[in-house]
């Protein structure tokens, strides 16, 4: 795996994603268009939280986009070994109803320890956000 | 409500969802404001495969409905709540191969919010892997009923369905 992530872009992508078996067990998967990823969530029964709603899990949608966060990281940052999360803050926006659910992750700063990275996840409407996360994550970098 | 109603709510939350039963959440404790939840320890969600440490996502899950549980737990009467923020604290990796749980405790509530803290551990919540502080919308369905989500988005000009 650690060479796969030294790799391409879409290597280092499909690497990590297949890697973390949380990631198959929810069913994210990525699209990489250039060097803009869109990390999407298929809808199934198995995410829903509320079934009276019905209304995907928020712990769901949080989780999606720490993963979007770590996956954006993977592919502007040759890393031996995941980033660990130090901390997420989440906001919820909408409920996430029983559609796709789509998330990009924007990196605002990259340090030589730290990432801040910000998420927005959306289903129909990349203009209406159903929720967003901010967060900071520990690197540990290719040379070490 | 009594502690045997909360309970009934709590083993609702666990089985009624599919995430929840998916995960295999179990309630440990319920009652006065605060709920304990299990989540058991299996290989398919884990987050990092060198380590065999369980995902983020799931601690973030098990805390969003452990907190969700608390809340019930404060509340003199049944409501639909929803998740308005919540932020999460990774104080360590967990221990790979074992059981996380997680206790919540409505601290506060107001008569629109829940106020909830949380922390998620093996053994010792006073060593936690996890701390979460989070603030729920209490009443949240706002008159909407059952299925409300199945139906097509206002924005959609898809004909004559309301």
């Amino acid at each position: 795996m650690s060479d796969a992530l030294l790799g391409s872009a879409q290597e280092r992508l499909n690497a990590v994603l297949a890697s973390i078996p949380y990631a198959r067990f929810i069913g994210v998967r990525a699209e990489l268009a250039g060097d803009e990823m869109t990390a999407v969530l298929p809808f199934s029964d198995l995410i829903v939280g509320n079934p009276i709603l019905p209304a995907i899990h928020g712990g769901v949608l949080g989780a999606f986009m720490e993963m979007t966060a770590l996956a954006q990281l993977s592919i502007v940052e040759p890393l031996k070994r995941q980033p660990r999360t130090i901390d997420v803050s989440i906001e919820y926006l909408r409920s996430g109803r029983p559609l796709v659910t789509y998330a990009r992750a924007e990196i605002k700063k990259v340090g030589r320890r730290i990432a801040n990275v910000h998420v927005e996840a959306w289903q129909e409407q990349r203009a209406n956000p159903i929720a967003a996360l901010r967060g900071h994550f520990l690197l540990s970098s290719a040379e070490e | 409500m009594t502690d045997e109603e909360h309970r009934a709510i709590a083993q609702a939350m666990n089985e009624g969802s599919p995430q929840a039963k998916a995960l295999g959440f179990e309630t440990l404790e319920i009652g006065h404001a605060v709920a304990i939840l299990k989540v058991p320890y299996r290989p398919e969600i884990v987050g990092d495969p060198e380590t065999g440490v369980i995902a983020g996502g799931v601690v973030t899950t098990l805390l969003d409905h452990t907190c969700g549980q608390a809340v019930h737990a404060a509340q003199s009467e049944w409501g639909f709540i929803a998740t308005l923020d919540l932020r999460i604290d990774y104080m360590r990796p967990a221990e790979p191969g074992r059981d996380i749980k997680a206790r919540a405790h409505c601290y506060k509530l107001t008569r629109s919010i829940a106020f909830v803290r949380a922390v998620a551990y093996e053994d010792d919540p006073d060593d936690p892997i996890a701390a979460a502080q989070a603030a729920f919308m209490l009443d949240s369905s706002a008159g909407r009923k059952p299925g409300a989500n199945f139906k097509p988005p206002r924005e959609s000009n898809s004909g004559d369905v309301v």
